[in-house]
């Protein structure tokens, strides 16, 4: 789909860019990730990550609109008045979501059915509204642009991460390619693994991985 | 009347909001360290659902689906605005969250100030648009609307204030330093989704 060959298109372009820009894309990726640092957006994170392909488009979705409504938002910054910014925030995403809404069924409708209500709710996804708020409402458009990218690639990470392992574990497949029987071996699928319990229990076992590399702590 | 009964019991403990949905989870996990304001924000999410998704049933099925709008004039029989749910639901939700800040600033002064932040953060609680985007999917009426606002309110409101409960006694054991905070409380928050699956059994 156009989003990500816009996306890819940035990736390659990034020697260009300036060290404080490159910073925007890839600080999210892991010491300031939106999961599991900022604890932003994890309803969505746990709830469509049963299967890698749901998990994938979610992850484009979330990309899509953090970037561009950090756009939107950005170029609109100084004529926003600041006791009324939460609503306008919440019409300019929700503008964005029901686009990606219509092109989701448009063009992938089985996926679309499986994500049902999660679509919707990107609108108060708090990765959105978090961005919007932190970086959108005080920068220019284009670090805000960079911004968004990086806070969905960081998203969908985690996304991707947990979402191969709930499928690998819970039905013994890769985006519906059954890995265990074209190896020959018989797999019995973990059922843990497709329940809402095993889905925050991997999570919180990926967080405690990541803070152990990278060092993260907290207080208590 | 049994009907009403089963969709609230199914909507607090079966169908929860955070164990079987993973709605609100960013409130849920930021606000759960103190059982007293956990319970705050709770009483704040029954109220707000209990509100908002009756009213967007009105909307939804008077205003917003194919056809809806017959009420008005015979013209509108054609009229599909459907793609609009989004903004709508979320202006509702907005301009209700605004309403009953100042309507519980006016009646209740304690309880506002108790509330405090909470009240306007739960504009962006996924778990409201939540509500009203799944009452629109299973095709409720309104009372049954009304009982499933009020009983995933409730539900969200038990589940915050039973992890409130255990991270308060959390603060005394040694966890590991990588997993403290976040990591811990996820695991905890799958532990204890596994306790609520056992209520799958039960059919009223």
């Amino acid at each position: 789909m156009s989003e990500t060959a816009e996306a890819v298109q940035v990736k390659k372009s990034e020697p260009l860019f300036s060290a404080k820009n490159k910073k925007l894309v890839t600080n999210p990726l892991d010491i300031d990730n939106p999961i599991t640092v900022q604890v932003l957006g994890i309803c969505s994170a746990l709830a469509v990550t049963t299967q890698l392909k749901p998990a994938l488009i979610m992850a484009i979705s979330l990309t899509v609109v953090t970037a561009c409504s950090n756009v939107a938002i950005s170029a609109m910054r100084n004529s926003i008045p600041s006791r009324i910014r939460i609503i306008v925030q919440l019409a300019v995403v929700s503008l964005w979501v029901s686009l990606v809404n219509v092109l989701l069924k448009a063009y992938v409708y089985d996926v679309s059915k499986q994500l049902s209500v999660f679509v919707g709710l990107i609108i108060t996804n708090c990765i959105v509204m978090g961005r919007l708020e932190a970086y959108a409402m005080g920068n220019k458009p284009w670090p805000s642009f960079l911004d968004g990218l990086g806070n969905g690639f960081g998203y969908g990470i985690i996304l991707m991460a947990i979402a191969f392992f709930r499928e690998l574990l819970g039905g013994g497949s890769l985006f519906g390619f059954k890995v265990f029987e074209a190896m020959g071996i018989h797999y019995q699928g973990n059922g843990l693994m497709l329940l809402p319990a095993g889905a925050c229990i991997l999570l919180g076992i990926i967080i405690w991985v990541q803070r152990s590399i990278n060092g993260y702590r907290e207080s208590h | 009347m049994e009907n009403l009964i089963s969709i609230g019991v199914r909507s607090i403990f079966i169908d929860n909001m955070i164990f079987a949905y993973f709605l609100g989870m960013c409130s849920f996990l930021a606000v759960s360290k103190k059982v007293s304001t956990a319970f705050g924000l709770g009483i704040a999410v029954v109220f707000v659902l209990g509100i908002t998704v009756p009213i967007n049933w009105i909307i939804q099925n008077y205003v917003l689906t194919a056809g809806a709008l017959t009420w008005i004039s015979e013209d509108f029989a054609s009229v599909d605005i459907g793609f609009l749910q989004f903004i709508v639901f979320i202006a509702v939700i907005a301009a209700m969250v605004q309403l009953t800040e100042m309507v519980v600033e006016k009646v209740s002064p304690s309880l506002y100030g108790t509330l405090g932040i909470f009240l306007p953060l739960i504009a962006v609680n996924c778990a409201i648009l939540g509500g009203a985007l799944f009452m629109v999917g299973r095709d409720y009426t309104l009372p049954e609307a009304t009982v499933y606002g009020v009983g995933s309110g409730i539900g969200w409101m038990l589940a915050i204030v039973a992890l409130a409960g255990v991270r308060e006694k959390m603060k005394y054991s040694n966890v590991p330093g990588p997993l403290k905070g976040l990591g811990i409380t996820f695991i905890l928050v799958g532990l204890m989704s596994l306790g609520f699956l056992s209520f799958l059994g039960f059919s009223i």
